[in-house]
This record gives C-alpha cells, sequence and structure tokens, in this order.
C-alpha cells in the first residue's frame, strides 16, 4: 500500500501511509485509538476508497473497489465487531456469500462440509448452532473460518484477541502459526504489546494517521513500541499504598441463575464486597461471569439466592432501579449493551442518566445545554477522539467507542457505589487502558465497591485488592497474592494442593 | 329471519379465496423486500397502478393477458422508482412509500377522467376468463368453493410456494435474508447489497401489481377508483402476523379474505355499508394485537445501507 490517504469529514484517518507486507509473515499494526488501522485495513479490503494512493499486489497495482473484489483477490478479513449474523446458524454464516454451486440449499450437506472443514483447520465448532447463542470466543472462531472458507491468502485480523481468553487466545496463536507456516500471510492488529512481540515477525507502527516505521520483532521491545505509539513511556497503573475498606456494599448468597439455553449458569454463589474494594473475578470466559454481572444489573432474573445493596434487598431488580441504587456497569459486549449506534457521541453519554435531572427537565423535556455542556466535558475528560459530540458513534474509531462508555459511568454528579466492570480494558492501547485502570482505582480510593470481570489475569492481577476465580458457576476463593500458576489452575478447575 | 347458514355458504368461501388472493400476491411481494430490508408501503399504490393499466390494457388491445403483465411491468417500474429513492438516494423509507401511494391516487382518476370521461369508474373491458380445475370441480362443496376463478386466484398457490422454496431452501434466500438481517455484515462477505435489495423491491412491486390486476379483470372487470381500498395496507398488515413467511401469510391471507368476503355479503343485507367496511381494519387490528411481540421484523429493516 503505497501513499495511502483517507479522510473523511472532519477527520484524516490515514496520512501518506506506505505500508508493506511481504507473503507468509505474520505482520503486527499497532497503534493508539484512533491511530487509523481499521480504515487502513478497511481500505485494502474495498470498504472504503482511499482518498488518494495505490494498492499493489505480488506487485501488480490493483483497485479494490468492494470486499466481493478483496475476497476475489484471496483477501480476508476478520472486522474488530463481529460481522455475523446472530439469528442464523454457524454454517450458513461461514458459507454465506460463498455458497456451493447449485440452486438449492441443503442444510445438511452445509453444515457436514463446515463441520468437516473446521475440524481440518483445527477450529473445532458445531455447525447447526445460532450464532447469537454463542460465546465471544466461539464467535471469533466463526470469523476466522468465515475468512478461510473463502480461501484467502492475506488475512487481516482486526484485534481478534480483545476479546478472547489467554486460552483461546493460544489456541489462535496456534492456529496463525499454522497458516503461516502454509505460505499464507496475516496481518494482525492488537493493542496488548506481549502478544504482538510473541507472534509477529515485523511490527508497523502508525500514530494518527502516519506511519512511524516498521520494526523486526526480534530487534524491539514492549517500552520501545510503546513509546513508538505514544511518543512517551508508559508507566502501568497499579494502586499506590493501600485500600481503605469500609463498609459492606455488596452482598451476594446463594445465588442462582439459569442461562441462555436454560441451562444452570449459575450453582450458588456468595460472597461480599465491600466499599473502597476492588474484587476481581477471574475466570475462562463462559463459566457464569456473564450470568452473574447481568443479575447484579438487573438483566436477567436469578433463580435463587439473594442479592443485598447496603441492606436493601435487590434481587432481581430491573436496570432502572439498579442505576437508581448507584449499579453503573461496562458491558462485556460493548457493541449490544454499550452503546447505541445510531445515536451521536452526545446521546450515548447520557444513557441511562437520560430520565433523570438535570439531563430531565420540567415536562421531561431534555436540558439541551446541560447535555451539550457534559458531553463536552466528558469528552475531554476521556480523550474522546471525535470530530464534534453530535458525530454518530459509529465513525468513531473501536476504541474511542469503548473510552465513551468508561466515561459514563461517571454518572453526572453522583458517583457510583457499584461499578461492576466487565472486561472495561479490552480493545484500549495501552495509554487508555492505564487511562481506565487508574479511573477504577481511583473511583474505589473514592468510596465505591469495584467488581472487576475479566479474562485477563494481567489486569485482575495488577489492581485487585481480592481475587476470586469463577469456574463452572461456583467461586473459588484464591490466596492473597496468588500466583499466575495458581489462578490459572483454578480458572480450569484444579487446586495447588491436588 | 337470515339464519347463520344462509350467510355462510358455499359462495361465502368461494369469495374468501377472492378476496383473500389480492392480500396474499401483495403481502408475498411484502415479504420479500422487507426481508431484504426495504420497507414498502406503497404496495396500496402499486396496487392501484396495476389495477388500471391491466384495465387500460385490455380497453386498448382487448387482451386481458396482456393486462396482466401491464401490470406486472407497471407495479414493477413504481417500485423501482421507490426503490432508486430509497436505495440510491438514501431517503426514508415511509416517505418514498407514501409518495408512491399519493402518485396512485391522483394519476388513477386522472387517467380515467381522460380516457373513459370518468373519474370514477373505466368501461367495462373484457376481464380475465374462469377457470375450473377439471376432477376437482366434480367434489360438492369443496368444488363449488375452488371454482370457477379467475387464473390470478390459481397463481397464488404457485408464487407462494415458490417464494417460501427462493426464501428458505436457496442461497439467494440466505442472501437476501443476511442483507435485510444485517447489511454490512453482508456487505463484508461478499454480497451486493443494494443490487439484491433492488431487486427485491421490484419483485414485490410486480406483485402487487398483479394484486391489483386480479381486483380489475380477475373480478369486475372494470377499473373503479377506490377498489383497491386499503388492501395494500391490510396486506401489510398480513405480511407481519405471517410474521414475514409466505405460508403462514397465505394461511392469514385467508383469514382476512374471509373478513373482507363476510363484509361484502352483510353490506348485501342492510346493515349500514360503512359500519360494514370496518370489518376488515377491525381483524386487523385484533389479529396484530394478538401475534405482536411474537412476529419479529428483520433486524436491519428500514435502515439504508451506504458502503
Ligand atoms: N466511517 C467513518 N466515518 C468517519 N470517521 C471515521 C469512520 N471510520 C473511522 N473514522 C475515524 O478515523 C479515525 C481512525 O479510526 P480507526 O477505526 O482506523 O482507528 P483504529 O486505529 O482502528 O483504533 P482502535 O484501536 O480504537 O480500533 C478515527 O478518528 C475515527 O473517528
Ligand atoms: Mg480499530
Amino acid at each position: 500500500m503505497r501513499q495511502i490517504t483517507k479522510d473523511f469529514p472532519g477527520v484524516r484517518a490515514n496520512d501518506a501511509v506506505d505500508f508493506k507486507v511481504a507473503q507468509g509473515e505474520i505482520h503486527g499494526l499497532l497503534g493508539e485509538n484512533g491511530a487509523g488501522k481499521s480504515v487502513l485495513m478497511g481500505i485494502l479490503y474495498g470498504l472504503y476508497q482511499p482518498t488518494s494512493g495505490e494498492i499493489f499486489i505480488h506487485g501488480r497495482a490493483v483497485a479494490i473497489r468492494s470486499p466481493a473484489e478483496a475476497i476475489a483477490l484471496k483477501i480476508g478479513m476478520v472486522h474488530q465487531h463481529f460481522m455475523l449474523i446472530s439469528n442464523m446458524t454457524v454454517a450458513e454464516n461461514i458459507v454465506l456469500g460463498f455458497e456451493p454451486d447449485g440452486y438449492f440449499w441443503n442444510r445438511k450437506e452445509i453444515a457436514q462440509r463446515v463441520a468437516q472443514f473446521a475440524a481440518e483447520a483445527k477450529l473445532p465448532i458445531n455447525p447447526e448452532e445460532t450464532v447469537g447463542q454463542l460465546s465471544v470466543g466461539a464467535q471469533q472462531r466463526v470469523e476466522i473460518l468465515k475468512v478461510l472458507y473463502r480461501q484467502a491468502q492475506i488475512l487481516i485480523l482486526d484485534e481478534p484477541t480483545a476479546v478472547l481468553t489467554p486460552q483461546e487466545t493460544e489456541a489462535l496463536f496456534r492456529a496463525m502459526r499454522a497458516l503461516r507456516d502454509q505460505g499464507k500471510t496475516i496481518i494482525f492488529i492488537a493493542h496488548k504489546l506481549k502478544e504482538v512481540l510473541s507472534i509477529c515477525d515485523r511490527i508497523t507502527v502508525l500514530c494518527r494517521g502516519k506511519l512511524v516505521g516498521t520494526e523486526d520483532a526480534g530487534a524491539t521491545d514492549e517500552s520501545k513500541l510503546a513509546e513508538m505509539m505514544v511518543g512517551t513511556k508508559v508507566v502501568p497503573a497499579t494502586r499506590i499504598g493501600e485500600a481503605t475498606i469500609g463498609d459492606r456494599v455488596l452482598e451476594v448468597k446463594d445465588l442462582t441463575a439459569d442461562g441462555e439455553r436454560g441451562e444452570r449458569a449459575l450453582e450458588g454463589l456468595s460472597f461480599e464486597l465491600r466499599a473502597g474494594e476492588i474484587l476481581g473475578i477471574a475466570g475462562v470466559e463462559g463459566n457464569g461471569q456473564t450470568e452473574l454481572v447481568e443479575v447484579l444489573t438487573g438483566l436477567r432474573r436469578p433463580t435463587g439466592g439473594k442479592v443485598f445493596l447496603s441492606e436493601a434487598d435487590l434481587s432481581g431488580i430491573t436496570p432502572r432501579t439498579a442505576l437508581d441504587y448507584g449499579i453503573r456497569h461496562i458491558p462485556e459486549d460493548k457493541r449490544k449493551r454499550g452503546i447505541i449506534p445510531g445515536f451521536s457521541v452526545k446521546e450515548n453519554l447520557i444513557l441511562g442518566d437520560h430520565c433523570r435531572p438535570p439531563f430531565k427537565g420540567r415536562f421531561s423535556w431534555l436540558m439541551e445545554r446541560v447535555i451539550r455542556r457534559f458531553a463536552d466535558k466528558r469528552i475531554e475528560e476521556f480523550q474522546i477522539q471525535t470530530p464534534s459530540r453530535d458525530t454518530p458513534i459509529d465513525s468513531l474509531s473501536g476504541g474511542n467507542q469503548q473510552r465513551l462508555i468508561v466515561g459514563r459511568v461517571y454518572g453526572h454528579q453522583k458517583r457510583p457505589t457499584l461499578l461492576i466492570a466487565a472486561q472495561p480494558t479490552c480493545g484500549l492501547d495501552v495509554q487508555a487502558t492505564r487511562y481506565v485502570r487508574q479511573k477504577l482505582i481511583e473511583l474505589s480510593d473514592q468510596g465505591a465497591a469495584v467488581l472487576l470481570v475479566s479474562a485477563d489475569l494481567d489486569e485482575v492481577m495488577a489492581i485487585s485488592d481480592r481475587i476470586l476465580v469463577i469456574h463452572n458457576g461456583r467461586l473459588h476463593e484464591a490466596s492473597k497474592r496468588p500466583s499466575r500458576q495458581e489462578l490459572g489452575l483454578l480458572m480450569i478447575g484444579g487446586r495447588e494442593d491436588e | 329471519m337470515i339464519g347463520i347458514w344462509d350467510i355462510l355458504d358455499v359462495a361465502l368461501f368461494a369469495a374468501m379465496i377472492r378476496m383473500a388472493t389480492p392480500l396474499v400476491l401483495a403481502a408475498t411481494g411484502g415479504v420479500i423486500t422487507e426481508r431484504s430490508g426495504v420497507i414498502n408501503i406503497g404496495l396500496e399504490g402499486m396496487m392501484m397502478l396495476g389495477a388500471l393499466f391491466g384495465v387500460l390494457t385490455s380497453y386498448w388491445t382487448g387482451c386481458p393477458w396482456l393486462g396482466v403483465i401491464a401490470a406486472m411491468v407497471v407495479g414493477g417500474l413504481a417500485a423501482a422508482i421507490h426503490a432508486l429513492v430509497v436505495i440510491r438516494f438514501n431517503a426514508n423509507h415511509i416517505v418514498s412509500g407514501l409518495g408512491i401511494n399519493f402518485i396512485a391516487l391522483g394519476l388513477a382518476p386522472f387517467l380515467s377522467e381522460v380516457i373513459w370521461g370518468s373519474r370514477g369508474h373505466s368501461d367495462i373491458v373484457t376481464g380475465l376468463p374462469r377457470w375450473e380445475i377439471p376432477l376437482i370441480k366434480e367434489i360438492p362443496v369443496i368444488g363449488e368453493i375452488l371454482g370457477p376463478h379467475s387464473p390470478t386466484v390459481f397463481m397464488i398457490l404457485a408464487i407462494v410456494i415458490i417464494a417460501n422454496i427462493v426464501l428458505f431452501k436457496t442461497k439467494w434466500g440466505l442472501r437476501i435474508t443476511a442483507v435485510g438481517e444485517f447489511a454490512k455484515a453482508a456487505a463484508t462477505a461478499g454480497i451486493p447489497v443494494q443490487r439484491t435489495r433492488y431487486i427485491c423491491v421490484i419483485i414485490s412491486g410486480i406483485l402487487a401489481g398483479l394484486a391489483g390486476v386480479h381486483m380489475s379483470l380477475g373480478h369486475l372487470s372494470m377499473f373503479t377508483w377506490g377498489m383497491i381500498g386499503g388492501r395494500g395496507f391490510i396486506a401489510l398488515a398480513v405480511m407481519i402476523s405471517g410474521n414475514w413467511r409466505p405460508y403462514r401469510v397465505l394461511a392469514i391471507g385467508m383469514v382476512f379474505g374471509f373478513a373482507d368476503a363476510l363484509q361484502i355479503r352483510l353490506q348485501g343485507l342492510g346493515v349500514p355499508v360503512h359500519f360494514m367496511q370496518m370489518i376488515p381494519f377491525l381483524v386487523t387490528i385484533a389479529v396484530l394485537a394478538g401475534v405482536m411481540g411474537r412476529s419479529r421484523p428483520p433486524a436491519d429493516i428500514g435502515k439504508n445501507y451506504e458502503p
């Protein structure tokens, strides 16, 4: 890709970028949120037309006007936000647009074909399952299979690991190495530098739409890359000094709940959370953490047990009451539950508070001036890169959407009493990750109770005061300063002393 | 005193099938366009244009079959305009559909006045023949209900079956559904979203035109202003109650057809006409209230996609 420039109204997403990838390598693409990684790859995949610049594949100049043309050139892309149709089956999603010949659609035959293909690709999956019911990790696998099924030689993976557990990430990396050894070329976007260094052969860094440089993975390290990305050194966020633990805020007693398919997801959980405390819940995704978060935020009805918030019985409340009690939520599925895609930045920032003063005035009138001022303040405070507060949220980069969601939990005046943060930093660049973690710590210092649910062990270990591990709908307490090994074992259901 | 069996007779059920036909045709068109994500409330206007141009063609050529073809072409053209406005120029689907309805509503009396010298109705023209199914016509009761009917009546079965096969048993159906559920995902899978939508909208117009010509050439052999009388909108209700599935649309269409036939029958019995004409709409409200929440529209419906 030579001298690629792309302008959107109000922003230059790519500025004369030269980007070269050699065949058969895994090439990392790094950059802060909004640096223009997704847009650059979108141009390569025919989703956007560059304002200027040219693309060459195997030395031949090509014009890629649509994803169909990119697919014909054997380019495949796994998007940052899943491009899956949730009420269709896995098999249907995989073969969509690339169906076998013949007019008729043979469900069984296609399911069989997909199952076989998935097994050969070492990414096993049940082809008959509806995609909407799958865990994010499994959906990710469907996306990769979709690309492979189209016989792509150049694979673009836009932040595929953001939503994966360590185990799933390992599995993905194994698959990626196998693909590279078959001669396929992979472009890999991620924010976790460790991951990028461990898997990539070469790494290119973008900063604010401009190319910073390309390095050999062997000749660089984390701090160098971070410096390239942001221009300064980044120190990790940690709690300075001891937490000041206060009264009990949340008490959960023998909580049980069913999952999406009616199976038992929570098998009687009990724990307490105190003011000023950050409680980390680690676990492999799909072990009940989603359901736990949903019950606590009023999105799912428990089947048994009790939830108390400072003595008030909150078992089976509605999300609205949860908000009234000061329970705030950073949802795991940010696209589905975190934002309303057609709404502007400003509107998304007041969601949940829109029905309360000062945003709601007399006769339920929305107080436009207050809202604007509030939005501008949050945009500045959380460094949300957006042309304006009225920009539709869809046109923000993924990481910037995420910043907005985090910014929103701060509410207008009232600080949250209980913050439930599910994967709060997934998809954030190093600096923003640090910023969000720092904010969580700050919040707890101000007396909020924080429940941190994350599959990222480093994150849980970095800022939690206490760690519980969830496995098969049950909680296990870890020791005071647990090692990675101990947590890893607990996560898969083992105990160190066994 | 008139007994209930004087009303619920064979002729009433024959009328039910006749009145269900335009609803099922237009609703099937609605299913196809909406599954691709484009709302078409212009069905009413497209039916009216189909009815008018069908009669007009038969008037000029003396051949009702040419009238049928003309109706389908005109319905398709009107739909093409709707498609262009919403797909190419990103207009709101409802506004554009409303525009089509108003054009038809104005054009019909105008042409009727110019050609036949009356805004209200056309001359009588050669209508479609009446068909009977050999063997089946011998069966008592059923034979009388199933015939003789206009050929358009018999077409609905074929059209519903074909629509069902295309939507659920072919890759084209999968693509249409994908486009209507999540246009961007379909686009990234290499499916031409806009082209798919154009085709589906135009098909809905063709079916609406056919529905309209059934009302004129297949029924009265003339065109009267107001002959469509909101059936294009009832077809939308049939489509929704049918959960965007052709077979269910056929079944629900019969329910509405029955209400329509009953309404016409009761008019002859001295019950106030305007009161009776409410029946189909009351049924619409009742049925919609019953299925609401259980039928789920395509997720990306009414949303424009810009590549
Ligand atoms: N469709 C669009 N319309 C307008 N602006 C856009 C659009 N897509 C992206 N942008 C802008 O282009 C810039 C680059 O966005 P891009 O999505 O490439 O960032 P990114 O590097 O992928 O970041 P992240 O790590 O957060 O995903 C951002 O400022 C974003 O607001
Ligand atoms: Mg991105």
